[in-house]
């Protein structure tokens, strides 16, 4: 068996240049998605508000029920039967951030769940309306428990964007295809998209260990 | 809000409450005189903690009246609108059995944290009448540490100066050293007992016996959702006339007997030790 890594040493320009890309469509998912996610969460912490609580649950049923690919080619190419063109970068970030909120809701109303009673019963009891007991007394506490999760999540959902290079995104993932197709070595192309897409995701978890046990440290327990 | 002294702080008629089934508060008279101490005592599921957790509003009674400061907590199975409820909580302090202590702020920051976000207080204004209460419970050198390093009798001194920093009308005391180590319970109790000696209001649900008898103005025998009798320690200690309360307090006195009280650093002889 011989290997030639040639092709991957003369098209490292567009590795890095497609690595950028799968950041950039990554780190605007996560955060559409952490938006969402808070949002969903917070939606589905009482089953009482029924419209609240059916709305979210539905939302988050359908997206984790379904696969991303599926919903990332009816974003780009299901909408524009009905005349509505989004452009492909577009499509990548908010069908991820869409696909990822639904995940990270759950995460959220976990976290927040997870924090004893007697938290929300001692603020409510000194006179804190539930917003202010929630955003002082709750949330900082559920925020710490949220980290490890988030983590996986994040992790997934960088891998998971080399789908969006279906969508003609210049992805890590496109440009390692376009190299394979004048090349043919897929092998060795393949293997270089794996260490770039092994370090994105270890540089991933270390940076939110090291933010966890900083907020360990602070005394977020 | 003031209430005229011959009026009782805290007046409940007629109570009751259920979960599912169980009905756990079956129509319960109580008061609490200003600047008096109601002692609640009897066996556990007798609904004394459930009586002390609606008169703060977390829980809502199925029946019967509470009045609190002059204004009507909960009646007939509705509670007061939250915005009014938010606001009687800030005259009624709570003290938990877990302490409930908020663990991601140090101890001067669980003090000042109510002060500062609900009247408005400056971090200054609030972190020096803070450190004023911590010194009062005994622990103005632990305003910079983190509740998980203190000890159990410790937070509850925190959790006591955390509801006075609202500079409540009235205290209620949900078995505050229940949860304590027998050594760390005297520390609690002289706060306390100091706490009463000021003039504070208080409702205590406790098995202490000996804080009781010293310090209660009234004592209550709750059993089975209704309070069995009523009146001034002495008589409830000395010559009980129900004969569940002479059974209740034999059962207590025989297991191990009331607990000795003795200054912050004394122990006494621990309520429950027959159970281990």
């Amino acid at each position: 068996m011989d290997l030639d890594f040639s092709p991957v040493w003369d098209g490292w320009r567009d590795l890095v240049h497609g690595a950028l890309i799968t950041i950039e469509v990554t780190a605007g998912a996560i955060v559409l998605g952490c938006l969402i996610g808070l949002v969903i969460g917070l939606g589905r912490l009482d089953p009482r508000r029924r419209v609240v609580y059916g709305l979210t649950t539905a939302y988050v049923s359908f997206i984790r029920g379904t696969p991303l690919l599926v919903q990332l080619f009816i974003w780009f190419f299901g909408l524009p039967h009905f005349g509505i063109n989004f452009p492909a970068f577009f499509c990548g970030i908010v069908g991820m951030g869409i696909y990822s909120g639904a995940y990270v809701s759950e995460i959220v109303r976990g976290a927040i769940q997870s924090v004893d009673r007697g938290q929300m019963e001692a603020a409510r009891s000194l006179g804190m309306p539930y917003r202010t007991a929630m955003r002082e007394i709750v949330v900082p506490q559920a925020l710490v428990r949220m980290i490890p999760p988030l983590g996986n999540e994040f992790i997934a959902l960088i891998k998971n964007s080399s789908l969006v290079s279906l969508l003609t995104i210049a992805d890590l993932m496109h440009e390692g295809q376009k190299i394979i197709s004048t090349s043919y070595r897929s092998l060795e192309v393949y293997l270089a998209i794996a260490l770039v897409y092994f370090v994105l995701t270890n540089l991933t978890g270390l940076a939110l260990r090291t933010v966890e046990r900083r907020l360990g440290a602070g005394g977020l327990v | 809000m003031m209430v005229a002294p011959d009026e009782p702080i805290v007046s409940v008629r007629g109570l009751t409450k259920s979960f599912g089934p169980v009905a756990v508060l079956k129509g319960v008279d109580f008061d609490v005189m200003p600047s008096k101490v109601s002692v609640v005592i009897g066996p556990s599921g007798s609904g004394k903690s459930t009586l002390l957790r609606c008169c703060n509003g977390l829980e809502l009674a199925d029946g019967g009246t509470i009045r609190i400061c002059g204004q009507t907590l909960a009646q007939g199975g509705r509670m007061l609108p939250d915005a009014a409820l938010n606001a009687l909580r800030r005259q009624v302090g709570m003290v938990f059995q877990a302490f409930n202590l908020f663990p991601h702020l140090s101890v001067l920051g669980n003090v000042t944290i109510a002060p500062r976000k609900l009247l408005g207080l400056s971090v200054a204004e609030a972190e020096a009448a803070g450190r004023t209460l911590l010194g009062k419970v005994g622990l103005a050198h632990k305003a910079d540490a983190y509740p998980a390093t203190l000890s159990g009798g410790q937070k509850q001194r925190v959790a006591i100066a955390r509801a006075l920093a609202m500079q409540p009308q009235v205290m209620l005391f949900d078995e505050p050293t229940s949860a304590l180590d027998p050594e760390l319970v005297g520390e609690v109790l002289q706060v306390m007992r100091e706490l009463a000696a000021e003039g504070m209001s208080m409702m205590v649900v406790t098995h202490e016996m000996s804080f009781a008898r010293e310090v209660a103005d009234s004592v209550s025998v709750m059993d089975h959702g209704v309070v069995l009798e009523q009146g001034p320690p002495a008589q409830i200690f000395d010559a009980p006339r129900h004969p569940r309360t002479r059974e209740f307090l034999q059962a207590v006195t025989t297991r191990g007997g009331p607990r000795q009280l003795q200054g912050p650093t004394g122990s006494g002889t621990p309520l429950l030790s027959g159970d281990h």
